[in-house]
């Protein structure tokens, strides 16, 4: 850890990502001013010492908005990512531990179609079926997080099963599902950590397209892609409703890349040194 | 080569078929009767029972599985619930906006990507390196829909060096590629982006080969030696993104289109899904899956063409 904030790339991008995640926590306890209510009079306001980030169009303050609505992204994206490990992850342990097997080649092939579908339209699909919401939205983006880490573990997994020490524990009468959690996993959990960050980020952004065509979370709870989605008529007059939420989305993703970035140098020195 | 295009052409096969499976029940579980959905609530019980009759929704689903799919295979993509015309002529119509669209972002997506992303490589650690790496890491974390609405509001409202939305039509070709170009660029952003990236890594991968030395040590200039040896090595991860990012650009410009109130597939799919038109639906989330396996397909043939390795390997 302390190595990783030696890097500028990680410490800039951990400074991003944990001012929105910091952001969301604070929003529990306290925000400038209510989310709720509605105050046509103070609609539209520029900002200024009181609104820092102006009014929107129903007069709610825009920062108290941005940071109830790092929540929303937060969450979904944590527990989408959630989805992905914990059933990727197994299934890729799976395969692995029986490679050529007809359950290997079952994941595999699985894994090939989830991937042949763009992402986004069965998202819009899924939303489309049970109803926009944001538990949907979850499902929807989790779907696809599946396959990347049931990928990654299998690929990560193969190597380690050729090493010595994977066959001294097979030596010793260890099974494989216990070789599998007890000596594979621990192995690649560094791989998991930084596609985990990237898998983060992109469902941050798929969270914000689905909320801004109205398949995310809906109403009154605020939502980064939504906020997007109410100030597009009023760009042209209005550029700030636009510009604040649209910041949080790039800088909280921005963040969480550079610190994929930085980790995956930092544990695989090989690409380090090549990439300098 | 030829057991290799087999080998791919069944996998082909079995995804369309799984593809086609899935896409089928998840539309099947969408609540709501269409027959009664066009009819309205004030439609007696009998004419819903005569349309669902009309239109096989009182058959089995293995049944209407069957006759869905073996109408997609002849061309007949069955009948729009909410206009009455066949899906077909909706889809002809539309997939001219679309398919350009995304080929059009494809286009501007390696123009972009390409010129920087050597550029990077072959100086890399300079102020050049530094800028392209930055500004890609820039590229990837937009939203593309939030620079759509800058870019409006900048150069097609404030300038109004390019219309806000709509679409002339193919009458007028030059109109067409200047109401399309927005768009496109917008669409082609985050993939330059990452393509750029995975570029300049994939030629570092590639100078620091000991082949790149020899032909260093025989004379060949840096640029020669990039041009000749290092740019065709480096072209393998290149293809596979550009095929992957088909894909993306395809399902992104479901939104793109939507901003620009373009008519493509995307915008139709949108009312598609808002009018409960489940064939419609069904029949164009089929076409895109479709276009997305073919490429991939495609992708794999040209990859075993261009380095034979490949073909043993599978």
């Amino acid at each position: 850890m302390k190595r990783a904030f030696k890097m500028p790339g990680f410490s800039i991008g951990f400074i991003m990502a944990f001012t929105f995640t910091a952001a969301a926590l604070v929003s529990f306890f306290w925000t400038p001013f209510g989310t709720d209510g509605v105050d046509i009079v103070n609609k539209l306001h520029t900002p200024d010492g009181t609104n820092w980030f102006g009014t929107d169009h129903l007069g709610r303050d825009i920062f108290s908005m941005i940071m109830v609505g790092a929540r929303t992204s937060i969450a979904v994206a944590v527990v989408a990512v959630g989805i992905g490990v914990l059933l990727g992850v197994p299934l890729g342990l799976a395969a692995a531990a029986r490679k050529g097997s007809l359950l290997d080649e079952f994941i595999m092939r699985g894994n090939d179609l989830v991937f042949a579908f763009p992402a986004l339209l069965i998202a819009i699909l899924i939303t489309a079926v049970f109803g926009p919401s944001a538990i949907n939205a979850i499902i929807a983006i989790g779907i696809f997080n599946i396959p990347v880490f049931a990928r990654l573990t299998r690929a990560g997994a193969l190597s380690l099963w050729t090493r010595d020490f994977v066959l001294a524990a097979r030596v010793s009468g260890k099974s494989r599902v216990r070789i599998s959690f007890e000596h594979i996993l621990p192995n690649i959990t560094n791989l998991l950590i930084v596609q985990g960050t990237i898998q983060f980020s992109l469902g941050i952004l798929a969270e914000a397209a689905l909320s801004y065509i109205g398949l995310g979370a809906q109403p009154p709870i605020p939502s980064w892609g939504r906020m997007l989605a109410d100030s597009q008529t009023m760009v042209s007059f209005a550029p700030h409703l636009a510009l604040f939420p649209g910041l949080a989305i790039v800088l909280t993703v921005l963040g969480l890349n550079l610190m994929g970035d930085a980790l995956r140098d930092l544990f695989d020195p090989k690409l380090r040194r090549d990439r300098q | 080569m030829l057991i290799f295009t087999l080998k791919r052409l069944l996998s082909l096969a079995l995804s369309l078929i799984a593809a086609s499976v899935a896409i089928f029940f998840v539309v099947e579980i969408i609540p709501g009767d269409p027959a009664r959905l066009m009819l309205g609530i004030n439609a007696t019980q009998d004419a819903v029972d005569a349309l669902r009759t009309q239109m096989g929704l009182d058959q089995g689903v293995m049944a209407r599985y069957w006759l869905w799919i073996s109408g997609l295979v002849q061309g007949d993509f069955g009948i729009s619930y909410t206009y009455r015309v066949p899906v077909a002529e909706m889809v002809q119509g539309r997939v001219w906006v679309s398919l350009p669209l995304a080929m059009y972002a494809l286009l501007l997506s390696t123009l972009i990507a390409f010129p920087i992303g050597i550029l990077a490589a072959a100086k890399r650690g300079s102020w050049a390196d530094w800028l392209v790496m930055g500004g890609t890491q820039l590229g990837v974390a937009i939203p593309n829909f939030w620079f759509a609405m800058i870019m409006v509001s900048i150069l097609a409202i404030k300038y109004q060096l390019f219309s806000a939305g709509g679409f002339p039509g193919w009458d007028d070709p030059l109109a067409a590629m200047k109401a399309l170009t927005l768009p496109a660029f917008v669409l082609a952003l985050p993939q330059a982006s990452i393509l750029a990236r995975v570029m300049r890594s994939s030629l570092l991968d590639t100078l620091s080969e000991d082949f790149m030395r020899t032909a260093r040590a025989k004379g060949r200039t840096a640029r020669g030696a990039m041009v000749h040896h290092a740019l065709r090595n480096a072209m393998i991860p290149v293809l596979t993104i550009i095929g992957l990012q088909f894909s993306f650009l395809l399902a992104g410009a479901i939104i793109i289109e939507k901003i620009f109130f373009l008519p493509g597939l995307g915008s139709m799919i949108f009312t598609a899904i808002t009018q409960r038109d489940l064939i419609v639906v069904e029949s164009v989330v089929m076409l895109l899956v479709f276009a997305v396996i073919l490429v991939t397909f495609l992708v794999d043939i040209t990859y075993a063409l261009v380095d034979p390795r490949l073909r043993r390997r599978a």
